[in-house]
């Protein structure tokens, strides 16, 4: 029996070593669940039990269930039937039905609606297993924001009456943002939201590319206020699947085929508020698109651990010229950089889920309102805008690095396999197609670069890269390391420092990418470090990750400093002529 | 119609994870050798059980005899929605062969409400197939073996297509009745979480005492052991997390049926067979060709 989990040495290395007991405290409120449920957790070694357990479980389903048939959901796809209900294709109907079975669809959700309280970091880890078994499969497995925001925001009634479906994978959901002129700038959605005389909302207009826009709860971000024109006017909408939902079109995709893109046409469907009005965009969209942005790291380091595995595979009993290809300097190059860059990410993704789990702890105790010395309230507060800074730039940037990772990595996999990496006999071509949307949906990698490149330049990375080194005593083998990462953290200062010497905020965009990359080496760096210091195996992979990306961040930081802008100053020159459309 | 099933799990080496170490000298298997999980046919044994309870209502039962280990299979029943789970367990049932297992099995099936009784078609460390079918003489019950699919069960009749190696056949049987179940029948449902976070604390009252005199660095049998391992039982009790086990006195089995004394099956000679590759046939893809080889296959037992 196979298992994506215990077969896969550094994520058991990061379950062993991150503190997760910090966060089974966080999450079970002092064990207090125990009482009620007879399977919620008496203390934190049981709770972290628990998530062994139920990753192990996950892992023997995702390799030996839902992987095998990864490969005719992708030549088979969705189907948008006459009276315009969508199939799913067999592979994730069956996929669905067994994880729902095995409680796995609600793993965020509280106890009460039959969830399992897990965290977000063991939930990223989840999502990462599914997605190296099936990338499509991710798009519906990771859908579980959904109902973790009616947790967070709508009212008792709207939880009690669709989460316990959720949990059960009886009902999967969607979230329905974009629209044909309301892509990355979601301010300008007009789909309509509106009520009646009798006070009950419905919704009117077109929505598209909405991933599972055929699912039973339909988040729907419409405009409430017809008179405020930016994201102020919007409020979220639950419309469930019904006859006034009308899929019109399902998208053809360049890959995640098994995942249903759909046209949705509300007829003015019957919709209930979630929340209240006007926060739609501004508060739950943000909430669920970060969540959702993790969950996208995670389904980019599954398919790249997928891709990885084939190619790694292939180059060891693949001979040319007499030998194994993995023999060639070139392809050995090529090939640790594709597991150190995955175990980057994955350092960087998990780091920032378990930050997304401190900010939450935080919040969590003060909305429980047991705390009742102001002193520690204060801390907790502080504590919690803390990490909120924080996680805003370390989720974007875990968002770009994760996804351009994978394709980087699903990319080099097609190199180790050559022509036959091409062809449609092995699944790197699939892993490659499939990579390349985790740049795109929930905000675009240059969206994501924008988002992170606040928070380097305000000086949050250089701090947390401060902390992160400070206050240990680092092993004598890796006292040189963390001293290239403290002069590294150096550069970027003052890279940072010349770029807001500039007028205005656009050379800041313009070297934005520069900027974070330098922050994510130093970053990684930083966890590595720590990784490294009780880890053989890490200290090799944090040599090799300074020793590629430290000369980058020189390049990165004498590019900054050159004020080189001529994309900005130059752009009709540089980009030619625009061609005349055909 | 409410069905009570009873389901005859075994917890076996996994023969797929062979290494030299499998077989001991005297050609039994070495346990300690290989991981020991659920028989494979039995859980799509226990599948079938789960799937008629969750179309009709009534109760699954699973039963394992077998050393204290195999507590692990009753737990993973427990995981995937046993109701109920006896784990039959005495160093007097040891050295059994198929002939004292089914007549120890039976024993204990007689103590429960048993419509349908399923075992898996046959164990991955002896593949006898030969614990159901005589199992079912024992208690007396009309079997079914080779179940493929469940074909209708109604009121007190059930119809079953069973695989016959070269087609199949479709029979109908009065309950209370006996089936294996072959791995084709169905895909057995994983483990569900919430359950698994729950009786991931279920043991059998021996497992406790072995706990609590490895803890206390006593013999099971020290008294201190002993009242210690009957309070634990008492609160996984309560908690519904006390697994049942029975001994051979427990289910009045006569002991002359059971273990060494009862089996008299004896492994005569053991060879260790290597398979190499030799010389090979070609034949040319025409109809004639065809003919040839299906008919060669035929004659030295590879088909049929």
């Amino acid at each position: 029996m196979a298992n994506f989990f215990t077969d896969n040495e550094d994520i058991q290395f990061l379950f062993q070593h991150m503190d997760l007991a910090r966060l089974a405290r966080i999450m079970e409120d002092d064990f207090r669940y125990a009482q009620q449920f007879d399977y919620a957790p008496v203390d934190a070694d049981d709770a972290v039990d628990n998530y062994r357990r139920v990753l192990t479980m996950l892992g023997e389903l995702a390799a030996d269930r839902i992987a095998p048939t990864a490969e005719q959901t992708d030549l088979t796809g969705p189907k948008l039937n006459e009276d315009g209900s969508v199939t799913y294709a067999p592979g994730i109907a069956e996929a669905i039905r067994l994880l729902g079975g095995a409680d796995l669809m609600g793993f965020t959700l509280p106890y009460r609606f039959g969830g399992l309280n897990c965290p977000n970091l063991i939930y990223t880890m989840s999502i990462e297993i599914v997605s190296r078994a099936d990338a499509a499969l991710m798009n519906l497995y990771g859908l579980q924001g959904i109902a973790e925001t009616i947790n967070a925001y709508a009212s008792e009634e709207i939880k009690s009456q669709y989460l316990p479906d959720m949990a059960a994978g009886r009902a999967t959901g969607a979230m329905v943002l974009t629209e044909p002129d309301a892509g990355s700038d979601l301010q300008a959605v007009k789909v309509r939201g509106y009520q009646d005389e009798q006070g009950n909302w419905y919704v009117q207009g077109v929505k598209r590319f909405i991933t599972n826009g055929c699912g039973d709860v339909l988040l729907v971000l419409a405009r409430t206020e017809p008179e405020i024109a930016d994201g102020r006017g919007l409020s979220l909408l639950l419309v469930e699947r019904g006859p006034r939902v009308k899929i019109r079109r399902l998208e053809n995709k360049l890959g995640i085929h098994g995942s249903p893109t759909c046209e949705i046409f509300f007829d003015d469907a019957p919709a209930k508020l979630i929340g209240e009005r006007q926060r739609g965009l501004v508060t739950y969209v943000m909430s669920l698109m970060n969540g959702a942005r993790m969950g996208i790291a995670a389904q980019g380091l599954g398919i790249a651990e997928a891709a990885f595995r084939v190619a790694r595979q292939y180059a060891h009993s693949r001979r040319q010229f007499g030998t194994a290809i993995e023999n060639f300097p070139a392809l050995r190059e090529l090939i640790s950089d594709m597991q150190v860059d995955i175990q980057a990410a994955r350092a960087l993704a998990y780091f920032s889920s378990f930050c997304v789990d401190l900010q939450y702890g935080a919040m969590r105790k003060l909305e429980l309102g047991q705390v009742e010395d102001p002193a520690e309230k204060k801390a907790l507060n502080k504590q919690s805008r803390t990490y909120r800074r924080l996680n805003a730039m370390l989720t974007p940037m875990s968002k770009y690095y994760c996804s351009e990772m994978s394709v980087r990595v699903a990319n080099g996999a097609v190199s180790v396999l050559g022509g036959s990496g091409y062809m449609k006999d092995y699944p790197v071509e699939r892993h490659l197609r499939d990579s390349r949307i985790t740049t795109i949906y929930e905000g675009t990698t240059q969206l994501q670069i924008v988002a992170a490149v606040r928070g380097v330049s305000s000086g949050t990375a250089c701090n947390l890269v401060n902390e992160l080194l400070a206050g240990r005593d680092w092993p004598a083998e890796l006292t040189e390391q963390a001293e290239q990462i403290r002069a590294g953290n150096e550069l970027l200062k003052q890279a940072v420092e010349f770029v807001k010497a500039q007028p205005g905020t656009e050379y800041m965009d313009l070297m934005g990418r520069r900027l974070v990359d330098m922050a994510i080496c130093l970053i990684v760096g930083a966890v590595m470090l720590d990784h490294a210091a009780v880890n053989d195996r890490k200290k090799v992979v944090l040599r090799r990750w300074l020793a590629t990306r430290l000369p980058e961040l020189r390049m990165n930081h004498e590019f900054i400093l050159s004020g080189e802008r001529s994309p900005m100053t130059d752009f009709e020159t540089l980009a030619g002529p625009v061609p005349a459309a055909e | 119609m409410e069905y009570h099933c009873v389901v005859c799990a075994k917890q076996v080496p996994d023969t797929k994870r062979i290494t030299a170490e499998a077989m001991k000298e005297d050609g039994t298997v070495n346990r300690a050798a290989l991981p020991a999980i659920f028989n494979p046919e039995d859980l799509n044994a226990l599948e079938l059980a789960l799937s008629i309870r969750d179309a009709h209502g009534g109760t699954v039962t699973v039963i394992s005899m077998g050393p204290p280990s195999a507590a692990e299979v009753l737990r993973e029943s427990l995981y995937r929605g046993a109701d109920r789970v006896i784990l039959i367990t005495d160093r007097r049932a040891a050295a059994s062969d198929t002939l004292a297992t089914s007549y120890i099995l039976a024993c204990a099936i007689r103590k429960l409400p048993h419509d349908i009784v399923l075992c898996g078609r046959q164990a991955i460390d002896g593949d006898t197939a030969q614990v159901g079918p005589q199992l079912a003489e024992k208690l007396e019950l009309p079997q079914i073996t080779y179940l493929e699919e469940l074909v209708s069960l109604a009121e007190r009749t059930i119809r079953v297509r069973r695989n016959v190696g070269n087609g199949f056949e479709i029979v109908e049987a009065d309950l209370p009745v006996l089936l294996t179940v072959m791995e084709t029948a169905n895909s057995p449902r994983p483990p569900a979480a919430r359950r698994l976070m729950k009786f991931k604390k279920a043991r059998t009252p021996g497992e406790l005492a072995a706990e609590v005199a490895e803890q206390m660095g006593a013999e099971p049998d020290d008294q201190a052991v002993v009242a210690e391992a009957d309070r634990r039982a008492r609160q996984l009790q309560a908690r519904g997390l006390l697994m049942e086990q029975w001994d051979l006195d427990a289910i009045g089995a006569d002991l002359n049926w059971c273990g060494r004394t009862g089996s008299p099956t004896k492994v005569h000679r053991i060879q260790s067979v290597v398979l190499t590759g030799g010389q090979y046939r070609e034949f040319p893809p025409t109809e004639e060709g065809l003919r040839e080889l299906v008919m060669e296959l035929i004659e030295d037992h590879t088909l049929g």
